[in-house]
């Protein structure tokens, strides 16, 4: 009895942790991300508001609070109002696998840093992240506009097709790893013999940049919101904060996205003075060290998000299409092709 | 161990009060002062002569049925991954032949032009 109290106060607290991280994150990333851009094109972006700029989401999300909300005459408002939070609460869900550090030895029992450790996390993972299409394509449908219809149906489709080359370049990393758990997956990094998979799988770590890019459409992807031709595609009947649901789910997403990047491809938490094994040690400082560690590498992925976006042009439909249907998706193949020979063989 | 997804559905019942939340305090807050241009449509400016068509190009039809197809045989390898180490060089084979099955569909789809956008 008392050891169900144990897990459902433990993860209760680790959820209210990974909402909390992910809307921080959430406000602090669109501030950074308007200043690193601002210093691309040579000038500040948001400064003014508080020192350096650090109260500038706290307004924003005040104003996107307070300011009207309108549903135009003929959206279903039911489904209007409901695509939204799905599309966050698939946002949150998303990371619920992702180990941010090594276990901790707290109030007599090792406690894993990431909220769920199960053991196929990365099928979990891929399955929350397709639903997020859900929420674009039912918001874009129920809004009876036509850039909204039009931009719903383009991001269903650029999303799906992504998701293949995205599925099998995670593949890749499983065989390597022979497991589908996150955890084992830095472990697997670190075992001898091994490294950081960025480097045995460099086509691998290539396919989930770009399917990341494509699957929270980003630039040069964003075609979902290509605001000279389709305004602001699904969203475009959306205003306030129900706008801003979308914003935060695509913000939550990138943040899952350089998540993963940095378990699967960079290590993981582990880093200088973080060492492999853990459970040597019951001080938690260390613990803490793979934590920042953590944090360095997806905050490192981050910027590279906004840098490609300062970087490059927005690619064509009818190019995205074929490059992720004639290009990505038997380069995907291949590449596990060559993996799973590797591994078969060794 | 069915305890280990006890943290999933807690999330879940949080992750999904907080977006509610979010979507009623929509309701809630603000001013709401609608007049009949407000609540038109948008339309570049214009005044909207017709709700759209809820038709469109059956190119998304054949990209979703295809996704579905080639998504499901992405998701038959996930087994399979995790086990080739104890399959070894056999089990590499008999993936390889089934790959070589859907290259047929897959060269198939690519002469007939449904990947052409």
């Amino acid at each position: 009895m008392s050891a169900w109290i144990d897990i459902i106060v433990e993860s209760v607290i680790k959820s209210i942790v990974v909402i909390l991280f992910l809307l921080a994150g959430f406000g602090y990333i669109t501030l950074w991300e308007r200043q690193i851009l601002g210093r691309l094109q040579t000038r500040y972006g948001p400064i003014r508001v508080g020192p350096l700029g650090l109260f500038q989401p706290l307004a924003d999300g005040l104003k996107l609070l307070l300011k009207e909300q309108i549903s135009p005459r003929n959206v279903k408002l039911g489904i209007y109002l409901s695509a939204p939070a799905l599309s966050l609460f698939v946002a949150l869900m998303a990371f619920a696998i992702i180990p941010v550090g090594p276990p901790i030895y707290l109030f007599g029992k090792w406690r894993d840093l990431a909220l769920a450790n199960v053991n196929i996390g990365l099928l979990y993972l891929l399955a929350i992240l397709s639903l997020g299409v859900y929420g674009i394509v039912l918001g874009a449908w129920s809004s009876a506009n036509r850039y909204s219809l039009l931009g719903g149906l383009r991001s269903g489709a650029q999303m799906i097709s992504y998701e293949l080359a995205l599925g099998l370049a995670l593949l890749a990393v499983v065989l390597l790893a022979g497991t589908l758990s996150p955890m084992g997956i830095v472990e697997a990094q670190h075992r001898p013999g091994m490294t950081w998979f960025v480097f045995l799988q460099p086509i691998g770590f290539f396919l989930l940049v770009v399917g990341g890019f494509a699957e929270t459409n980003r630039a040069p992807f964003d075609l979902v919101e290509a605001e000279q031709e389709l305004i602001g595609g699904y969203f475009t009947e959306y205003g306030g904060m129900r706008w801003g649901l979308f914003m935060m789910a695509e913000y939550m997403n990138m943040m899952t996205v350089s998540a993963l990047v940095a378990t699967l491809f960079l290590g993981g938490w582990v880093g200088i003075g973080t060492g492999i094994i853990w459970n040597v040690t019951t001080a938690p400082w260390r613990q803490l060290i793979g934590v920042a560690w953590f944090l360095l590498k997806m905050g490192l992925f981050i910027f590279f998000y906004i840098w490609v976006r300062a970087t490059l042009p927005r690619i064509r439909y009818d190019q995205l299409m074929e490059f992720g249907w004639k290009i990505l998706l038997p380069l995907a193949v291949v590449n596990l092709l060559l993996t799973a020979l590797f591994v078969s063989l060794s | 161990m069915l305890t280990d997804y006890v943290p999933i559905l807690i999330l879940s019942l949080l992750a999904g009060g907080f977006a509610a939340t979010n979507v009623i305090a929509t309701l809630i807050t603000g001013p709401y002062r609608p007049t009949r241009e407000k609540l038109s449509p948008y339309e570049s400016g214009m005044t909207e002569i017709q709700p759209p068509k809820q038709r469109f190009p059956v190119k998304f039809y054949v990209i979703a049925m295809l996704f579905l197809l080639f998504d499901i045989e992405g998701v038959s390898f996930y087994p399979w991954a995790i086990i080739l180490k104890a399959l070894r060089f056999p089990g590499f084979i008999e993936m390889l032949i089934f790959l070589a099955f859907l290259a047929v569909g897959y060269i198939f789809i690519w002469k007939k032009g449904a990947l052409d956008w």
